[in-house]
């Protein structure tokens, strides 16, 4: 199970332009590293991160292997009403890891 | 605290006026044959993403280090020009690197909601290379930009 | 701009240590007044401005999903004994704060020296009854990253005399000892040699203070005896074992030559 990490400020201004910042455990395996028995490792990595605000998708990232290991990422979003802020990661295989945090907007 | 660092300046010194005089002489282009091929598949995948559209240069600020601690670390801030409302916004930002086995690194998507496009990533690279962006705004129209950064094989492992 | 300059100055301006306040800035001073007066350097201040960034940002700093891990694993009751560290221990921040600084320690119950990792492992088969954990496995590096995460800012302060002293004197001959086909002891290049390139790498002094730390290399957090261990490897020695009396007693005496240096673990490095 990947841990993640999100944060998001507290509060805000409306209007005000936010900074959301995140960290996933995740290998990112390239499918280009070769296993002690000489045969290539299989490619895994996150391909997909999606932000939604209260349910709107407002960002997302589409990734290469070329994304280092335990990936971060950092993004802004227009701070416009108090809710929640969700991130939502997924590997090559389908498998989702989702992360969230609360703002106050003010 | 700062690093001493002893490359850099007397080397590329010597490599300018040496590779100036070559050139001169010889008339023959310096660039190594793979650093062709990878910017034929950097360019054949930008077209690709922008259906060929001309791109323009401007409205992108890069930042990257010079010399990469770690090719396997390499932070990158991206932030385009932009006053992202519903009629005009960043739709897309790309990066490459030019130089890496394949070249795409990550697409970013950005809606008006965003308020700003400015993406801060750790990207791989495999040798010292072009960092490439390429951003396609909500009019169609393209922007490019880019950015050497040099990685050095280490010297101590373990 | 403001609070880093203030910052910097209580630094420069107290005789003691400055504690890291939870303000999730993540602004770590690489070194304290002591360690500065002494001349000793963290590893920090060798490593590029974009490394440093890394660290100094809880968000941007990998290793802190090493200190999450160990978070989970702090109230995860495990073993015979039923019981969790949370059991004992109580709030990790107030048990644990000095944890981070002393060790390796000298323990009577097994007449030597004893590290956090020993120690760590020791709490879970003795007190847990639950199984150790292997060296570099997440659990044990999360677990102890997220100890010595406790001690965040503190002063390394390392107790190098009455019992642990014959222990010490064995880990300083073994820094000072020639090994390998390279034929070179540790010191030939964190103390002759500290400052210069090895290639394209900056040697530092080869402080522990960072660890377990994220290396950029490795793409994970990992333990001082793995970082030894490449190290011997790397003059074409035999590496000893993680966890070996060797490594233990190199461990306080490299902890000890970086005394004063505050803990930054988890640190960020090349």
């Amino acid at each position: 199970m990947a841990s993640a990490r999100l944060k998001v400020p507290k509060k805000a201004k409306k209007g005000d332009i936010i900074t959301v910042k995140s960290l996933i455990k995740h290998k990112m395996e390239t499918g280009q590293r070769k296993g002690k028995d000489g045969k290539p490792i299989p490619r895994m990595i996150i391909k997909k991160v999606s932000a939604t605000y209260n349910g709107v998708e407002v960002f997302s990232a589409d990734w290469a292997p070329a994304v280092s290991a335990n990936p971060f990422l950092s993004f802004k979003v227009r701070a416009t009403e108090s809710g929640t802020i969700e991130l939502k990661w997924t590997d090559d295989n389908g498998k989702v890891v989702s992360q969230s945090a609360k703002i106050t907007v003010q | 605290m700062k690093r001493e660092r002893n490359t850099g300046l007397s080397r590329r010194g010597f490599f300018r006026a040496a590779g100036a005089g070559a050139v001169a002489a010889a008339g023959v282009s310096l660039i190594p044959v793979t650093a062709l091929a990878d910017a034929a598949k950097t360019n054949a995948a930008i077209d690709k993403l922008t259906g060929g559209t001309a791109t323009k240069s401007g409205r992108i600020k890069m930042k990257t280090p010079i010399i990469a601690e770690n090719g396997a670390v390499v932070p990158i801030i991206i932030s385009v020009d932009s006053p992202m409302t519903d009629s005009d916004y960043v739709k897309s930002l790309s990066v490459f690197v030019q130089n890496n086995p394949s070249p795409e690194v990550a697409a970013f998507n950005f809606t008006p909601a965003c308020g700003a496009a400015e993406v801060k990533v750790n990207c791989r690279m495999a040798k010292t290379s072009a960092v490439v962006a390429v951003a396609i705004m909500s009019d169609g129209s393209v922007y490019k930009a880019e950015k050497t950064v040099k990685v050095t094989i280490g010297g101590c492992g373990g | 701009m403001k609070m880093r300059q203030l910052l910097l100055a209580l630094t420069f301006a107290t005789t003691g240590t400055l504690a890291v306040t939870g303000l999730g800035l993540g602004l770590v001073i690489g070194q304290t007044t002591a360690a500065k007066a002494e001349g000793i350097r963290s590893g920090y201040s060798y490593a590029t401005k974009e490394t440093q960034g890394l660290q100094d940002d809880d968000m941007s700093n990998p290793g802190y999903l090493w200190v999450d891990t160990g978070e989970d694993l702090w109230s995860k009751a495990e073993g015979d004994a039923g019981k969790s560290c949370n059991d004992c221990h109580g709030d990790a921040a107030e048990s644990m704060k000095k944890a981070g600084v002393s060790y390796p320690k000298y323990k009577d119950d097994i007449g030597k020296l004893q590290n956090i990792e020993q120690r760590i492992n020791q709490c879970r088969t003795d007190n847990m009854k639950a199984k150790a954990w292997k060296w570099e496995s997440s659990q044990l590096l999360g677990m102890t990253t997220y100890v010595r995460n406790q001690s965040r800012g503190l002063p390394v302060s390392v107790a190098v005399d009455g019992p642990a002293a014959p222990f010490f004197a064995k880990g300083e001959a073994f820094f000072n000892q020639r090994r390998g086909l390279l034929d070179m002891a540790c010191k030939h290049c964190h103390e002759d040699n500290a400052g210069n390139k090895i290639r394209a790498n900056v040697l530092s002094e080869g402080q522990i203070n960072g660890f377990p730390v994220y290396r950029l290399k490795w793409g994970k957090v990992g333990s001082t005896h793995r970082r030894f261990r490449g190290c011997n490897k790397q003059v074409r020695a035999k590496p000893f074992k993680n966890g070996s009396d060797e490594y233990v007693n190199l461990e306080l005496y490299v902890a000890w030559r970086g005394r004063g240096l505050g803990v930054e673990t988890p640190a960020v490095r090349n």
